[in-house]
């Protein structure tokens, strides 16, 4: 049979993958308008390097989503970044293997 | 992180339900992946009919076998032979069957074997240790959101008694990208 591997190389893609997909059949957008903007941020970036196709490709999907979502007006970069750092702080400050929460 | 913060602010905000994220993961790592592409496969070998159909109008063939969804559309089955051997790259993204094949490997994505797989489709197949008679033609296709294809290998010599489940076994997904060649039994 085939060889094992794991069909998503880290978490954070999966997570990614299922929140762009879930978005998709929420109805929120549509997935040829999703895929073109996707395509246009691969062309982009690939135009100055080549892309790996892993951490790359999964890079330009989240570029591509947090601008779509900016534009929607769903999640503006200023409180993405803001709730970006609240998690941050959140797993510093939380003891290894406890869970981590935004409270506290 | 970023990802989690916008988990956060549209969950927050009713635009998700954070349960359904962990069953579109299941979903995507259990159940859609390349055995369907395989059961397809498998199925023409064993039925004449069904292949011809297939290859006739691929997207209405795995419609009706419950294949179906996004990017799912578009399907175009080539077939391989004695004279031809048919690979599969993808240009930018959107391209790949996901219903048939689940999600696509890194290195399809990347772009050092897109540019390889056309520039020299031979050594590419020779890293994956396929290695086909010199009067084989390669012919490398271009996969796009408009058309996404399936190769369909060619059925490996001493199969003839087997049935569409023990078929699927052989039928590995690099094979129906034509990276690869279906298993020996």
């Amino acid at each position: 049979m085939t060889r094992p591997e794991p069909v998503f190389e880290a978490p954070w893609h999966a997570q990614l993958f299922a929140l762009t997909v879930h978005l998709n059949e929420a109805g929120r957008f549509d997935w040829p308008d999703w895929a073109a903007r996707f395509s246009a941020t691969l062309a982009r970036h690939g135009l100055t390097r080549d892309l790996n196709g892993g951490d790359d490709y999964f890079t330009a999907w989240l570029e591509t989503l947090e601008t779509l979502l900016a534009e929607k007006g769903w999640a503006e970069a200023a409180a993405v970044a803001q709730i970006r750092d609240a998690w941050e702080a959140a797993y510093l400050r939380t003891p290894h293997g406890d869970p981590v929460s935004l409270d506290g | 992180m970023r990802v989690k913060a916008l988990e956060t602010i549209l969950t927050e905000k009713g635009l998700i339900d954070p349960a359904a994220l962990d069953e579109i993961i299941d979903t995507y790592e259990n159940r859609i992946g390349p055995r369907n592409g395989a059961h397809v496969v498998a199925r023409a070998w064993s039925n004449p009919a069904f292949r011809d159909a297939l290859l006739t109008d691929a997207t209405a063939v795995v419609s009706e076998l419950g294949y179906y969804g996004r990017q799912g559309e578009h399907m175009v089955a080539v077939e391989n032979t004695d004279e031809v051997h048919n690979m599969v790259v993808c240009t930018l993204c959107s391209c790949y069957p996901w219903p048939l094949l689940g999600i696509p490997p890194g290195w399809y994505k990347s772009d050092a074997y897109r540019a390889r797989a056309v520039r020299e489709p031979r050594k590419v197949l020779a890293d994956f240790g396929v290695t086909l008679p010199e009067d084989t033609a390669v012919r490398v296709w271009d996969s796009t959101a408009e058309v996404r294809y399936l190769v369909i290998p060619q059925r490996p010599a001493g199969t003839e008694g087997m049935d569409e489940a023990a078929l699927m076994d052989l039928v590995t997904r690099d094979s129906m990208i034509g990276a690869g060649l279906a298993l020996k039994p």
